[in-house]
């Protein structure tokens, strides 16, 4: 393999722009040319004392330097131009998620990037995480056999009261437990199992924010039979940090999968038998199976992204997580806030259905009421 | 420094190697006093020094041991800044530069007001480290400190973006102010003893997993030996159990090897493991 070093420049300096740049910056195979954000504040200290080339606007950074890569980490609305502009210049990529708030813009950009052969990531972390992946090598087995049920959890701390004046509180900039969170587990999904082919029972629904939603519930069909369950909420004060957990049933068991820990309950061992598997719950860590970095900040994984990202480019692989898997994850996305805005099938049986003990309380039948009055005019009965 | 350095992952709900396990840990300790109890229990078995976050729980620890000072005379305090989680939800809900600013003193008097004002409008990084650091150490004032640590996410974080200076600011404000030896908690030992080594601060004490699986041991165990053999730092090991992949005996027979290896933090939340860990770090330590 050849040890040439690929220059490569960070675009948006924020939380992730900054761990990102932390990570670069050690990789043997990288270098850290520049570096761009609209905070000249944050450029200065960077500048200062780190002694990084910085700019002020992108588009000035890539016609002066010389790069072969470039790390997209501003908000999500500015990822299409900028993703854009770097392909022009025949530059592989590595965007945050979420990708492109619009799966059809996402697509395109796949396709763009695709036609030049341009290596093209996106920073879905969890495809990186140990666990997950050995799950997903023990569903490729077929060890828990067919599969009929999934349910994907992502749990946090983020939003738990009524402020907030960032992009992450509007929903036009991709803010939200939708895309923010929900995307994650999505993506993990995706993975796994595979993308689905259907939402239905979609909710949104906010707890303490304004504009965006703070939790997210969705039913999932799957091919074959497997259906899945999505319940993500941000505004869970106890969980310490973002938890992500999947558990998927099938014919021959059940696996239970969370950053650190892979639980297996196997009913028959196939023939031959599973390396170190027995019958019942089979339980791995994160101590064991997590292969080191290089270098590590706050985990494995986002040291592990990055390299994977610089081997895909030295190889001519596809990433692992791609503009195209971003943008399914999109439009699954985008299918469940279509499908957060149907009509829903009501429990109550209303009033002519009550026997004579029972009383409803006095605003339901009012309501009763005028939902009897409404549906005789909408038959068009008056 | 003391041999034996009591942790405190499981009082936070923190644990590397299963979360499952972290959450039952999280509702035990939930009453301050549960915490206390177990710290009590140290005490009793010859620990003299607590290695802690600034998680603000913390601060109702420090208020009680120095309330009952009488009774724990020579009980130290390791602190460990910043508690990364706080840091990272205000970045998250305010933005960068809103992050700092909310952590910037506003209760003391309109000096520290100013001063705060003004290092961030002047991009006074080393006044800001001040006071974000004295900040975090406001809970444990009256306490005896002799070592202050800076948090690993922190330390790796400024690490990898090259910014040495920092180590410089945290080494400078924390013998100055504090009269105490600063610390540097990381993942990435061997690379941050040579950046530390190229500033000029020699013999650092510098706090990080060795454990015989080299989990969380950036640059292997080879570099990890080779440091340790070198004896150019003051070492702590921590994780030496590996959050748990490893039996007792056999990780600290690993540990205990090392002459240059200065102390050993470790977590339990029942007397009885404490009592069998410090005896066998105890017994499994060379006499020197």
């Amino acid at each position: 393999m050849e040890q040439t070093t690929l220059r490569v420049a960070i675009i948006g300096l924020g939380k992730m722009g900054l761990s990102h740049q932390s990570i670069v910056n050690t990789h043997p195979q990288l270098k850290l040319v520049s570096v761009c954000d609209s905070s000249s504040y944050i450029l200065d200290v960077l500048s200062r004392y780190t002694g990084v080339k910085t700019y002020s606007d992108y588009k000035r950074m890539l016609a002066e330097e010389t790069l072969d890569c470039v790390f997209i980490a501003t908000p999500s609305k500015y990822h299409a131009e900028i993703v854009t502009a770097a392909l022009e210049r025949n530059l592989h990529v590595f965007c945050e998620k979420p990708f492109a708030l619009d799966p059809e813009i996402g697509y395109r950009l796949a396709d763009l990037a695709e036609s030049k052969k341009l290596v093209n990531q996106v920073g879905y972390h969890y495809r990186f995480v140990a666990a997950f992946n050995e799950a997903k090598r023990l569903l490729e087995s077929n060890l828990i056999g067919k599969l009929h049920h999934v349910h994907a959890e992502a749990y946090g701390p983020v939003v738990l009261r009524t402020k907030g004046s960032t992009w992450r509180s509007q929903k036009s900039e991709g803010g939200g437990c939708l895309f923010d969170y929900s995307c994650h587990a999505i993506d993990l999904v995706n993975y796994l199992v595979g993308r689905p082919l259907a939402v239905s029972g979609t909710v949104l629904n906010s707890v303490f924010s304004n504009d965006v939603d703070d939790e997210i519930y969705s039913t999932f069909e799957f091919p074959n039979g497997l259906f899945g369950q999505l319940a993500t909420n941000w505004s869970d004060e106890s969980f310490r940090k973002m938890s992500v957990k999947i558990s998927i049933w099938g014919t021959n068991g059940r696996i239970n999968v969370d950053r650190q820990e892979l639980q297996v309950y196997v009913r028959a061992l196939p023939e031959p038998s599973g390396i170190g598997l027995t019958t019942g719950w089979n339980v791995s860590y994160t101590t064991q199976l997590t292969p080191p970095v290089w270098f590590y900040v706050r985990g494995e994984e986002y040291s592990a992204q990055i390299d994977h990202f610089v081997q895909c480019v030295k190889t001519g692989a596809v990433p692992r997580s791609s503009f195209r898997s971003a943008s399914d994850t999109s439009l699954v996305a985008n299918r469940m806030r279509a499908d957060a805005d149907k009509t829903r099938t009501i429990v109550d049986l209303g009033e002519s259905h009550l026997s004579a003990s029972d009383t409803l309380p006095e605003s339901r039948r009012t309501r009763s009421f005028v939902r009897a009055l409404v549906d005789r005019f909408r038959v068009g009965g008056i | 420094m003391d041999r034996v350095l009591f942790g405190d992952n499981q009082f936070f709900g923190v644990n590397h190697m299963s979360e499952e396990k972290a959450r039952a840990q999280a509702v035990r300790f939930q009453d301050i006093a549960a915490v206390i109890k177990v710290l009590d229990d140290a005490y009793a078995e010859g620990i003299r020094a607590f290695m802690c976050t600034t998680h603000e729980r913390m601060s109702e620890v420090c208020g009680y041991f120095r309330e009952h000072r009488e009774k724990y005379p020579d009980f130290k305090f390791f602190p460990c800044l910043p508690y990364a989680h706080k840091y990272a939800n205000a970045a998250a809900e305010l933005g960068m530069i809103g992050a700092v600013r909310s952590f910037l003193p506003t209760d003391n008097a309109l000096g520290a007001l100013l001063k705060g004002g003004m290092s961030l409008a002047r991009k006074d990084i080393e006044g800001l480290a001040g006071l974000l650091i004295d900040a975090e150490m406001k809970m444990f004032a009256g306490l005896e400190t002799p070592v202050i640590f800076l948090q690993n996410v922190a330390t790796d974080f400024l690490l990898g973006l090259g910014f040495d200076e920092a180590f410089r600011m945290f080494n400078d404000h924390v013998r100055e102010h504090y009269e105490a030896e600063p610390g540097f908690i990381t993942m990435n030992a061997p690379y941050l003893l040579q950046r530390l080594a190229k500033i000029g601060l020699k013999n650092p004490i510098i706090c990080a997993n060795i454990n015989k699986i080299a989990f969380r041991m950036c640059g292997g165990i080879d570099a990890y030996e080779q440091m340790i053999a070198e004896g150019r730092c003051r070492l702590i090991a921590m994780s030496v159990f590996a959050s748990g992949a490893l039996p007792p005996r056999e990780a600290l027979e690993y540990v205990c090897r090392f002459a240059h290896i200065e102390a050993i933090v470790f977590g339990a939340s029942n007397r009885n493991n404490i009592a069998q860990t410090k005896h066998l770090i105890e017994t499994l330590t060379p006499i020197q």
